[in-house]
């Protein structure tokens, strides 16, 4: 497709407004281009007025208060629960735990479900496309509980062997699979909906990382049937600091609390203590409460767009950029194509090192992310020691795509003989 | 009104009726508000499926005090089964004021210590829950 043939989901330009960061000279006279959202999207003036109005006008703890101040914020920080309760399809909002994000999303189950349900010889299942933050945990708590990781293999194509799947949960005691719902550097969209099926029918509970999922596409947990979502806030517009935690209710009940202190317990006695009711008993301490606040609003704004616009939009210029891309001789893009895909491209440039051509675009005024992307092993499978990543939001436009094709010319001007 | 309110209030706080635990109780439950540490321990004689005495301590604000002593006075005559099926705004109008969200849970300890230690916590969470 090109840039004219299809009209927009949204005013992208009425968008962009919102986002005073996009507003700037990158360098002298160059225009900032920012394409490093799968590290951290920008976030717009309602949320940034959000978090300063709270410090403004209404900070104090939480749940503890009787005066006005510890009410207003009590509500903020619990309607916030029930707005990412909402935004996920969540049965409950007892069933939303607030965390630091992802990977301690991912590290909560580990250390407390794990570390309780999972004994020596149990199957942990992953995949190859794992960002280090899925793999990690697993091994960590492999090494003292005795438990193996699996991974499913990633095809050529770019995507999940099914097949390799389904025998492993058939030849493997797998107590849990843990995968990816959009990899950050290939950008393949895993079918989760299909692999908790799968995982149910074999006895394993199923974590889905959705990080790279959530703040792109509607993911409802109900319909994926996941007994866990992990996701972080300022992959979405929100603040950095705090994510979300979901999981079905009885596991949860069933579960160890995570960190000990404040808020986490129900009575507290020298001898022993009690926990306190879901959420709480995962919330140890004051929490991100500023935060919190501002990824509520910043679920508001997402919602007022519509997820499926979000998503509609995100596919067409992912489909643009890969066009673009492949215009340009000598890069390669990792992954599936864009029907299949996130807004994410991971590409080398001939035998240019990613990290020259990050510099080189960046002095252009073109923000993009070079390395390993946290997902060492999957670089190892597609033999590249690091990849350069231009990935998408809401406020990139089709004109920005245009220019990271042509700068990437330029790149190739520098580097490539 | 608000003032006939909190008379009433003062009155069940500093003079608790049904104070004191009932040895061989049919019913012994207690719970805590985590939120300022109350606590209530709960005692009932049933005959027949009919509450027929009420015994209670604790310890907490005039709300939690005063709400638990209305709410035993209540229970006398009530058939546990008709106990067990009671909503939150059975308490929160005995206080009959406008409460803000962490006193809520101050109004509603005596009602789930009865709900939690018959049903459990998950019914007590649903009834918390409600809008």
């Amino acid at each position: 497709m090109t840039k004219q043939t299809k009209t927009l989901p949204f005013d992208v330009e009425k968008i962009r407004q919102d986002f005073p960061i996009l507003h700037q000279e990158h360098h002298e006279g160059v225009p900032l281009i920012f394409l490093d959202n799968a590290a951290s999207s920008q976030k717009p003036t309602q949320v940034i007025d959000a978090i300063s109005n709270y410090y403004h006008n209404y900070h104090a703890n939480v749940h503890r208060g009787i005066h006005k101040l510890s009410e207003q914020a009590t509500e903020a920080y619990e309607g916030a629960r029930k707005k990412m309760r909402d935004f996920i399809n969540a049965p409950n909002h007892r069933q939303v735990i607030f965390t630091r994000g992802t990977t301690e999303s991912i590290n909560l189950v580990a250390f407390t479900w794990g570390r309780k349900f999972l004994n020596e010889g149990d199957v942990v299942l992953s995949t190859q496309m794992e960002h280090h933050s899925n793999i990690v945990p697993w091994q960590i708590l492999a090494d003292e509980k005795g438990i193996k990781v699996e991974y499913i293999p990633v095809l050529e194509d770019g995507t999940l062997d099914m097949v390799a799947y389904q025998q492993m949960l058939e030849t493997h005691p797998v107590k849990l699979v843990t995968v990816v719902h959009s990899s950050n550097v290939l950008g393949t969209v895993n079918p989760v909906k299909e692999m908790a099926t799968l995982a149910h029918e074999h006895g394993a509970l199923i974590l889905v990382d959705g990080a790279q999922s959530v703040p792109h596409m509607p993911v409802d947990v109900q319909d994926l049937d996941c007994d866990f979502l992990a996701f972080s806030s300022h992959k979405m517009a929100g603040p950095t600091g705090i994510g979300i935690l979901y999981g079905k209710r009885d596991i949860l009940e069933a579960m160890p609390p995570y960190q000990g202190g404040g808020d986490m317990i129900s009575k507290v006695t020298l001898d022993g203590s009690t926990w306190n009711d879901l959420p709480y008993k995962f919330e140890a301490g004051t929490p991100s409460i500023a935060e919190a606040i501002g990824l509520g609003v910043a679920v508001d704004y997402l919602s007022n767009i519509g997820m499926d616009k979000v998503h509609e939009y995100e596919q067409m210029i992912t489909a643009y950029a890969l066009e673009r891309l492949d215009e340009v001789s000598g890069v390669t893009v990792y992954g599936p194509d864009a029907s299949r895909k996130g807004a994410v491209a991971a590409f080398t440039l001939d035998n240019a090192h990613a990290h020259d051509v990050a510099q080189v675009l960046d002095s252009h005024g073109i923000a993009v992310r070079a390395g390993h992307h946290c997902a060492m092993p999957l670089h190892d499978i597609l033999c590249v020691t690091a990849t350069a990543r231009a990935s998408f939001y809401i406020y990139n436009t089709f004109d920005e795509v245009d220019k990271l094709a042509e700068a990437l010319e330029k790149v190739k001007d520098t580097f490539i003989l | 009104m608000e003032d006939m309110y909190r008379q009433m209030i003062l009155d069940h706080a500093r003079n608790q009726r049904n104070w004191g635990l009932i040895e061989s109780a049919d019913f012994d439950h207690e719970e805590h508000n985590p939120l300022c540490g109350d606590r209530l321990h709960l005692t009932l004689k049933v005959d027949d499926g009919i509450i027929t005495e009420v015994g209670w301590d604790g310890d907490g604000c005039a709300i939690s005090q005063a709400s638990a002593s209305m709410f035993g006075e209540q229970l006398i005559g009530m058939s546990l089964d008709d106990a067990m099926k009671l909503d939150k705004q059975v308490v929160l109008d005995n206080i009959g004021l406008d409460l803000t969200i962490n006193r809520v849970k101050c109004a509603t300890l005596s009602l789930k210590t009865l709900i939690v230690g018959t049903l459990g916590a998950r019914k007590w969470e649903d009834i918390e829950d409600a809008e």
